[in-house]
């Protein structure tokens, strides 16, 4: 048999129907939803007197509008517009008899950080979602990306996808990382490298020392921002690390099937001669603590540099950099340990899990959010909530002057009431910098969990490794 | 859906590159229950102030664009969110193509099942093309899908390629999820053979 990469051995496994113009029909083994791009879909299927083809394989949570704030079950918590579509939402999935974790479940949380706390993502699986970080997924080794709202009615009515197949591209990160070097730093040069169109076409799969050595936490923040590299999908071959994670997590496999999914689990891995179309190396020692000077998520640089001056970039770039800059409120050769901070996030599908907050907590330990600072932790679900106020770690959060807050999308997008005022600068862990992403004229710059704690600490973007 | 076999209109430039899904819809509009509508809030930030005026040299609200049905880009056009909103909201305004050097995936796919044709030109005619749409309203450029052709105001003809499924579906106005439910055989057949061999899914 030829040798196959990871992504073309799932593929395979899903490959439904083939046309012959090569148009194919991929069978979808999980699909997530959410309350912003479903009520068009489920509105689409009662218009076409569809049903849900497959409810028992289809999960539903409310996670980008609800409010992160204390009595968030009172309805007048939310806008109008916001509790109408959280509502379409309830009454969609009741009505379909889809799984669902309303806000009043502890379950409840970002659906990328749901779906792996239940089990509901297992390796060599198919994920989807009307999410573009459903890539996130792609750390157990499943084939998981996100869809528009048209293909979440199409998958709600066949429980497949029309797709073409993409190019496979490998993302080696050889040897080990330095100290103060995570995940978040990974992601974010790797996209640094490739730029954000680098991994169009392409679905990404990370491998190399420095990724076999990252816990499935960290695994699951690379994978995130796939979708900032261009690619729809990152994945991560599974090893023991991810099958430890899984086991006895509520939807994981049971004991009999277990072991009959273990041997099929094993095998999701490329082979040593597959055939790639791109292949990108960098070294796991040369990745620094890296920040985002710009809006796009390729802006980024290590923290030890400057901000870089438009006329060093090419083509359509230049003008796109002055543009940024100006956005931005920076000025090239102003240091980046030098950019004062008025708000810190921490949260989001990217950095919203337990490994996060631990890190960050570790940074603000005793120490105190600078003086005139607004900062926030959200945790990215109701459990890591429950785990990090078990660990004590909401106590540190608190004590340091950070706002403890209740689980959902919250300031990554800020379609709730979690929003930067125009003008305002924000050190976050979540995943894009794009005008207006945080709030009307807010500026974003996208870190680790840790290196936003010690801005907190600061008040300017600061190096990780000077403050340890 | 929409149909889309030829289009002859007005093309508007927007050089920018990474132009991404927040700015296309910002996130407030998200909160619509609906498809229609988005057309008003098409690249809101740039496109109003605050206040909700008009910012008035921006494309779209020059009066050569305010009818534009073409939009020609700088590269990696609609990155960022799958909020399919975004292609909404260009239908909604009344864009029917746009074309780039390169669109993010998710979009290129979803401007499918809106009734646009996204197209992909190397970067020398995406130069040329850009250049003709700031002509203004005098310059109508030409989209036949069928031949697959864009023509400029010149008379220059450049071709692009196409997914042949997708230029039969955007062609015919064809429903995807219809198009699959005559698949349905296959599916049922592909369930049974994957809950015999994998079934903890």
């Amino acid at each position: 048999m030829s040798p196959k990469t990871l992504y073309d051995k799932i593929w395979d496994a899903h490959l439904a129907h083939e046309a012959e113009d090569g148009t194919c029909l991929i069978y979808i083994d999980r699909h997530l939803v959410h309350e912003v791009t479903s009520p068009q879909a489920f509105e689409g299927l009662r218009m076409a007197g569809r049903t849900v083809r497959a409810p028992d394989k289809t999960i539903a949570v409310p996670d980008h509008n609800v409010p992160t704030t204390e009595g968030r079950e009172n309805p007048e918590a939310m806008t109008e517009d916001s509790r109408i579509q959280v509502a379409a939402l309830d009454k969609n999935a009741t009505d379909f008899g889809i799984h669902y974790y309303p806000v009043s479940d502890v379950r409840q949380g970002i659906v990328h950080i749901v779906g792996p706390e239940q089990g509901w993502t297992l390796p060599g699986m198919t994920v989807v979602c009307g999410d573009s970080h459903t890539a996130t997924h792609g750390a157990f080794g499943a084939l998981a990306h996100g869809i528009g709202t048209s293909e979440v009615e199409h998958v709600l009515a066949t429980q497949t996808l029309i797709q073409r197949k993409a190019k496979n591209m490998k993302v080696e990160i050889t040897g080990k990382l330095n100290p103060g070097v995570t995940a978040k730093d990974i992601t974010l040069s790797v996209i640094g490298a490739t730029g954000t169109a680098g991994g169009t076409g392409y679905v990404i799969e990370y491998c190399g020392e420095a990724i076999r050595e990252l816990s499935m936490e960290g695994r699951m923040t690379v994978c995130n921002m796939a979708i900032e590299g261009g690619a729809r999908a990152g994945l991560i071959a599974p090893d023991e690390k991810t099958f430890e994670y899984i086991r006895g997590r509520p939807h994981a496999p049971k004991a009999g099937q277990w072991e009959q999914a273990m041997e099929w689990w094993k095998t999701l891995y490329s082979d040593d001669d597959a055939q790639w179309d791109k292949v990108v190396t960098i070294r796991g020692e040369d990745i620094a603590p890296v920040v985002t000077w710009g809006t796009s998520p390729e802006d980024v640089l290590p923290i030890t540099e400057a901000v870089p001056a438009p006329e060093s970039f090419k083509g359509g770039k230049v003008d796109a950099v002055r543009r940024a800059l100006d956005y931005m409120g920076l000025t090239p050769g102003q240091k980046l340990t030098d950019i004062e901070i008025d708000t810190v996030f921490i949260g989001s599908c990217t950095n919203g899990r337990i490994e996060d907050l631990r890190a960050a907590a570790e940074v603000l330990k005793g120490k105190k959010v600078k003086d005139g600072m607004r900062a926030m932790v959200v945790p990215g679900s109701g459990l890591v909530r429950a785990q990090a106020e078990e660990e004590g770690l909401a106590d540190i959060f608190r004590e340091a002057g950070f706002e403890w807050r209740l689980a959902g999308c919250s300031m990554c997008l800020a379609m709730n009431p979690d929003q930067l005022a125009p003008g305002e600068r924000c050190a976050s862990t979540s995943n894009r910098n794009f005008e207006g992403r945080q709030g009307y004229k807010g500026r974003t710059h996208l870190m680790s969990p840790a290196m936003a704690a010690a801005a907190a600490v600061t008040g300017h973007l600061t190096d990780i490794r000077d403050l340890a | 859906m929409q149909k889309f076999d030829k289009l002859s209109g007005i093309a508007a430039p927007l050089p920018l590159v990474n132009i991404d899904t927040d700015m296309i819809i910002p996130k407030q509009f998200l909160k619509t229950i609906k498809r229609s509508g988005l057309g008003v809030n098409l690249f809101d930030e740039m496109r109003y102030d605050r206040e909700g005026n008009e910012i008035a040299d921006f494309v779209l609200n020059k009066p050569a664009y305010r009818e534009a049905q073409i939009l020609v880009t700088g590269d990696n056009f609609g990155c960022g969110s799958s909020r399919e909103h975004a292609p909404w909201a260009l239908a909604d305004f009344g864009i029917r193509a746009i074309i780039s050097t390169s669109f993010a995936d998710i979009f290129y796919n979803n401007c499918f099942k809106n009734g646009i044709l996204p197209i992909v030109l190397p970067q020398e005619q995406v130069d040329v093309l850009m250049s003709d749409a700031e002509k203004g309203a005098n310059a109508r450029m030409e989209v036949d899908l069928e031949a697959q052709t864009v023509t400029t105001s010149d008379g220059e003809v450049f071709g692009f390629e196409i997914d042949p499924h997708r230029k039969h579906c955007l062609i015919n106005g064809l429903d995807d999820i219809g198009l699959t439910l005559e698949k349905a055989a296959a599916i049922d057949a592909f369930e049974a053979r994957a809950s015999a061999e994998r079934p903890w899914v």
